[in-house]
Parts: structure tokens; C-alpha cells; sequence
């Protein structure tokens, strides 16, 4: 699904380099975790990946499903299927949720050569995913995330994501600022999305979003490098000892 | 101040052009005493306070500058909306293309036939509100306007009129030199609601003096006409009774030059004025300068006025904002709120604000604030992570921008004609 390759990365308006050759295959069907210390690049890898300026690629390759990220804007890699679940979700005043979700929704679909969806199946499709997640229809019709507590931008990034039904997802620290309710609801709204054909790629401070959404590979990533790989066991041991053992046994 | 010899022969040259229509006695004595205004403060030039962002030379000057003719496939607007019409083909009354003039709980009258009459309640209004609207600032071309109008209409509303009444101003000669002048009377109680659309001429003078009694309610929506080359320079002076209500929203697409002026006096206690615009303007397409000067004084108690006025602006377009809010010695509890904000969609485009309060009462709130700003590229970058194209997203967060100028008009057919005809606007730039 996602493969990353030697991925190498700077500021563009500093020399510096924040990813330092980044290797990393997500296969459909299976969860991907990267956890990591502040300042490892994990957020700046999801941003590359989605097109952020901002960022010059000085070396390796990322491609989803054979096709060339790097290669496209961000608006063709989200129709081609890459959905990044914001860490900061954006306000927007004056965009209405339903406008917004109906634009990119249609939008994708005429990149991809697509029919629009008609507002009668639309509105359908967003009352029962919204449902799910708990939106109620004052929500929907707010401005995108304008007065959202943080659990509603949260559940909204899902809410999202569920109407794209995007083929390889990247949750960024989508637990930040969640209380524990908060977050089962954002975690069932991820696990309902769990397909033999969707790949995930979760990025965490911590291991309690992965007792709710079960990864199937952790990564621990450190200084713009993936430095260890390993089973949900490594969430674990994170939780236990912190990074500080990991990364000096990997040095 | 003694007036500049350019000046006096600058105005002299202009009214020389001019010929003054003939009217009966109280009509004839309040274009005299306008052309006396006139002449007693010169026409506007570069160097006054209030024109130091806008060249009146154009506007001045004796001929008209040509402006072609704007053609494109685009519906007319208010076209869904039931109305009475009153069209005007550059600047002059066609009855041919008009509505009946008759319709219930309001008279609708031709300026010429009301300036024959020997008397007529329009003789209290008519040159009076521009007048009192001369002091503290200067509005030259209005008295100009006063002295010389050759066409308008007088409108008087008794009760809530149904249908708005729609003047469309056509543009047929591409040298067209309009002057029009309305005046509205709204009595106590009525409510009257007052389109005008098009770009009447290659040089549009207007003048509309609006008297509001005692709880009447008057709404009034604008929009100024495509044509790039058209100049336009319009006033409108409002008087508001106790408890009442003044709405107006203009939109700008077009047109090398405009200046719109408000003068409004809140001169009841109770009494609102809400004041709201949007320009968007496209150097690519020809020049675009676009003034709003806006005057709102305060003179009675807990009267409440707002001005929201939102700029769009590309390739090279010029934008201007005068708003005041003066609070007289008395008016207590004055609610007054102004902001004017443009968004510069490059590095060529420039915003020029001058917002000024002046209060002389002890207990009241004012605020006012203008920014400018670019797109901002967080929201850009979210909306095509999304999947909406770059262009597209710009458009959304466009129209969001405008949006809280367009939340002023209370007509949700009206505001949502006049939201289709930005996103159309904006939808031929994207393909051009």
C-alpha cells in the first residue's frame, strides 16, 4: 500500500535536516504504529507524505500503491486515496462542515472521473457516519471546527474520513487532547474503518490510543530514522521504561 | 479656507458642460442653491483630506472617459426575484422596459415630473439631506449632482410595500455621461425594500437621499455592474427617525473606478444603521480601484450602527476604506462597531484604511478594526489534503471571507442570489 524508501528530508527555508532516510512499508489490511520522542520527525513525516509546503525531499521515494507521492499535490494524493488525520485540525470561518465535506467529496471523485454524489445520497452518507461518531447536526452545520472542543475537531478529522473512505490512513497524534471517552469514540470510529483493503499508519506519543486501536507493527523512530521495529509488545515496553532504554540500545 | 484657483476652474469648466434642467420654483431654487454649494467648495482634487487615496481627476473631468460595453452570458441579477423594475438605459427613464410604476402602500414617481409641480412633499428631502451631509466633510460631486441630476425617482413608502422595487441601471453608450438622483421617503411603520444593479453608464453619478420616520425599515441591495471600464461615483445620505432600521449591502465586481459614500445620521433615539460591502476586483481584467468612504454620526440615544466592508483583491487592484463613526455630545449608549478588512491574493494588490472614531459622549461603546491579510495557507493546505483543488479551496476561502458582509442582508433569496453571483464571478476567473 504505503512504501517508503530511504526518505530524506530538510526545512526548505533551513538547512536542516529533519528526516534521515526513512524506510517503512504499510501493507493493506494492517495497522502501522510510529511512536517516537518530540522532535523525531514524526509529524513531518505525515506531512510530507500529504503535501505540505514547506519541506524539500533530498533524497529516497514514497509511493502509494505503486504510484508516485512525491510526484503529486496534495489534492491528487487525496484523491488517489492518502488521508492524513490532522494533529491540529484547522478552523475554518465562513465553510460550512456539510459544504466542506461535499466539496472535497465531489472533488476527489471528479479527479478520480467520477460522478458527483447527489445532495439527496450525500446527506444520507454523512447523517448515519456522523451518527456514529456522535455529530449531532448543529456540528455539521458549523463552520469547519470553529468552536469545537478537542474532541469534537478529533472525532470530526473521523467523521471525515470516514465519508472520504480513503485507501491508506495517517492518524497524527489524533489522542492529543482527548479524555478517555473521547478517545474510544475516535478508536471505534477508526476500528469501524479497518478493511482487508485500508492500510493504517498511527502516530503516537503515547500507548494508550494502541490499547484501543490494536497495531499490528510498532516502529519507534528517532532523530528522522526508524530505529526499531517491532510487535505491539514494543508499545509496550515503551510505556514501561520510556524511550531513553530503546534509544540507547539502538546508538 | 479660500478655494484654490485650479479648483474654481476646474468646476467652472465642468459646470460649463453642463446644462441645468429647468424645474419649477422650489425645485429650480434647490439646484441653485446646490450649484452655490458647489461652487463655494471647488470639486474634489487630490490634495483634500478625503481624496488622498482616490484620483477624482476622471471624475471631474468635463467629458466623460469612454468605457466599453461588457457583454457576457450571465443571467441578470435579481432575475428570480419578484420586483418592480425601473430601468434605466444610461441614465435615462425607460418607461418602455419598466414596470408600471404602481404597486400598494408606496408612490413611485418620475424625478422630472415631481420637480414641475408646484408643490410636493419631496421639496423637504430634495438637495436637503445632501446639504446637512456637506458638513463636517466636503461631498462636491454630490452637489454637483443636486444641481444637474437629469433623472430619478421619488419613492415614497406608507406601509410594508411587498415587492422590492428594483431600479436597473442598463448601459448602452459606450460615452455615456449619467446623473441620477432618487429620493425615499419611508413614513412611520412602513418598510421598503430597494435593489439596484447594473453599471448605468461609462460615468454614473448617483445620488439617493434617504429619509427614514419613526419605525420605518428600509432595506437596500446593490450591485454595481461588470463593466471594467465604467466610473462611478455615488452617494447616498440616510436620515434615521426613533426605533428605526437601515440595512444596505453593495457588491463590487469590476469597474476601474468607484467611489460609494454613506452619509448617515442616526438622528432618533433607538434607531440602527447597518452599512455592509464587498469589492472584488481583478487587475488582470483591467484596472480596479474601489473606495468605500463611509460618515455615520450619532445624534440620538442607544442607537446602534455597524459597517462591515470586505475586500478581494488581485493582480494590481487598489482598495479603499474611509470609515468614521462620530458620536455627538448626548448620544449616550451609542453601539457603534466598524470593520473593514481585505484579503490580498498577491503582492501587487494594496488595501489603503483609514478608520477613524470621534465621540464627544461619555457612555458609550465603539469599536472598530481593519486588517489585511493573505490567504491563509494552513486553511489552504487542510481544504486540499481534502482533495479540493488549490484553485477551488482558494475560491471557498474567498467567499467565507466575504461571507460576514453578505450575512447583512436579511433577504435569504437576496443573499443567496447575490452568493451565486460571486461564486459564478469567481468561477470565470478560475477558467480564465
Amino acid at each position: 500500500m504505503l512504501t517508503i524508501k530511504n526518505l530524506h528530508v530538510k526545512l526548505e527555508d533551513e538547512d536542516k535536516q529533519i528526516l534521515k532516510g526513512v524506510d517503512l512499508t504499510v501493507e493493506a489490511g494492517r495497522v502501522h504504529a510510529i511512536m517516537g520522542p518530540n522532535g523525531s520527525g514524526k509529524s513531518t513525516l505525515s506531512y510530507v507524505l500529504s503535501g505540505r509546503d514547506g519541506y524539500t525531499v533530498t533524497d529516497g521515494s514514497a509511493t502509494l500503491e505503486g504510484e508516485d507521492l512525491l510526484a503529486m499535490e496534495a489534492e491528487e494524493r487525496a484523491a488517489a486515496g492518502l488521508f492524513l488525520a490532522f494533529q491540529y485540525p484547522v478552523e475554518i470561518p465562513g465553510v460550512g462542515n456539510m459544504t466542506f465535506l461535499r466539496t472535497a467529496l465531489n472533488a476527489q471523485r471528479k479527479t478520480r472521473g467520477e460522478d458527483e454524489i447527489s445532495a439527496g445520497d450525500f446527506l444520507k452518507l454523512v447523517r448515519e457516519k456522523a451518527k456514529a461518531l456522535k455529530i449531532d447536526a448543529d456540528m455539521l452545520k458549523r463552520p469547519v471546527n470553529v468552536g469545537f472542543s478537542g474532541g469534537e475537531k478529533k472525532r470530526n478529522e473521523i467523521l471525515q474520513m470516514a465519508m472520504l473512505e480513503p485507501k491508506m490512513c495517517i492518524l497524527d497524534e489524533t489522542d492529543s487532547g482527548l479524555d478517555v471517552d473521547a478517545m474510544k469514540l475516535v478508536a471505534d470510529g477508526v476500528n469501524a474503518l479497518r478493511d482487508s483493503g485500508r492500510g493504517f499508519l498511527v502516530i503516537t506519543h503515547y500507548q494508550r490510543l494502541l490499547d484501543h486501536i490494536a497495531p499490528d507493527v510498532v516502529h519507534i523512530m528517532a532523530d528522522g530514522r526508524i530505529v526499531k521495529t517491532g510487535g505491539p509488545e514494543l508499545a509496550l515496553e515503551v510505556e514501561k521504561n520510556g524511550y531513553a532504554d530503546i534509544l540507547a540500545e539502538v546508538a | 479656507m479660500a478655494v484654490a484657483q485650479t479648483k474654481l476652474d476646474l468646476t467652472e469648466t465642468r459646470i460649463s458642460a453642463l446644462a441645468m434642467p429647468q424645474s419649477k420654483g422650489w425645485a429650480q431654487t434647490a439646484r441653485a442653491e446646490a450649484l452655490a454649494r458647489l461652487r463655494a467648495m471647488g470639486l474634489p482634487a487630490r490634495r483634500d483630506e478625503y481624496w488622498r487615496y482616490t484620483d477624482p481627476s476622471s471624475l471631474t473631468q468635463a467629458a466623460a472617459p469612454r468605457a466599453a460595453l461588457h457583454v457576457d452570458d450571465e443571467a441578470p441579477i435579481f432575475g428570480e426575484i419578484d420586483r418592480l423594475r425601473i430601468v434605466f438605459v444610461d441614465g435615462v427613464f425607460d418607461p418602455a422596459q419598466s414596470d408600471d410604476l404602481a404597486l400598494t402602500h408606496v408612490t413611485i414617481e418620475r424625478l422630472s415630473d415631481v420637480m414641475a409641480k408646484d408643490l410636493h412633499w419631496a421639496r423637504e428631502h430634495y438637495g436637503v439631506l445632501e446639504a446637512a451631509g456637506q458638513s463636517p466633510v466636503a461631498r462636491p460631486l454630490a452637489a454637483l449632482n443636486t444641481a444637474f441630476a437629469s433623472d430619478g425617482v421619488v419613492i415614497r413608502a406608507t406601509g410594508i410595500v411587498e415587492k422590492p422595487i428594483s431600479l436597473v441601471y442598463l448601459h448602452n453608450d459606450s460615452a455615456s455621461d449619467a446623473m441620477v438622483h432618487h429620493v425615499v421617503r419611508v413614513e412611520s411603520g412602513a418598510s421598503l425594500t430597494l435593489l439596484e444593479n447594473g453599471p448605468a453608464a461609462a460615468r454614473f453619478n448617483n445620488v439617493t437621499e434617504i429619509s427614514l420616520a419613526d419605525d420605518g425599515d428600509f432595506h437596500h441591495i446593490r450591485t454595481q455592474g461588470r463593466d471594467h471600464e465604467r466610473r462611478a461615483a455615488t452617494h447616498i445620505f440616510a436620515r434615521l427617525g426613533a426605533r428605526s432600521q437601515y440595512k444596505s449591502f453593495t457588491l463590487t465586481g469590476n469597474g476601474v473606478l468607484t467611489r460609494n459614500e454613506h452619509v448617515i445620521t442616526l438622528s432618533g433615539d433607538d434607531a440602527s444603521a447597518h452599512v455592509a460591502g464587498a469589492a472584488l476586483g481583478d487587475g488582470a481584467q483591467g484596472a480596479f480601484h474601489h473606495d468605500d468612504t463611509v460618515f455615520i454620526t450619532h445624534d440620538a440615544e442607544r442607537c446602534e450602527s455597524r459597517q462591515v466592508f470586505k475586500k478581494v483583491l488581485r493582480n494590481g487592484a487598489v482598495g479603499v476604506f474611509q470609515g468614521k463613526i462620530l458620536v455627538k455630545p448626548g448620544a449616550q449608549k451609542t453601539d457603534g462597531y466598524q470593520i473593514s478588512q481585505s484579503l490580498l491574493l498577491d503582492e501587487d494588490s494594496v488595501f489603503l484604511a483609514k478608520p477613524e472614531l470621534e465621540i464627544y459622549a461619555d457612555d458609550v461603546s465603539c469599536s472598530h478594526g481593519s486588517t489585511t491579510g493573505a490567504i491563509d495557507e494552513t486553511a489552504l493546505f487542510y481544504l486540499r489534503a481534502r482533495g479540493v483543488p488549490r484553485d477551488v479551496a482558494t475560491d471557498l476561502l474567498v467567499l467565507a471571507f466575504i461571507d460576514e458582509a453578505i450575512a447583512e442582508i436579511a433577504d435569504e433569496r437576496l443573499s443567496a442570489d447575490i452568493r451565486n453571483r460571486l461564486e459564478l464571478w469567481l468561477g470565470r476567473r478560475r477558467q480564465g
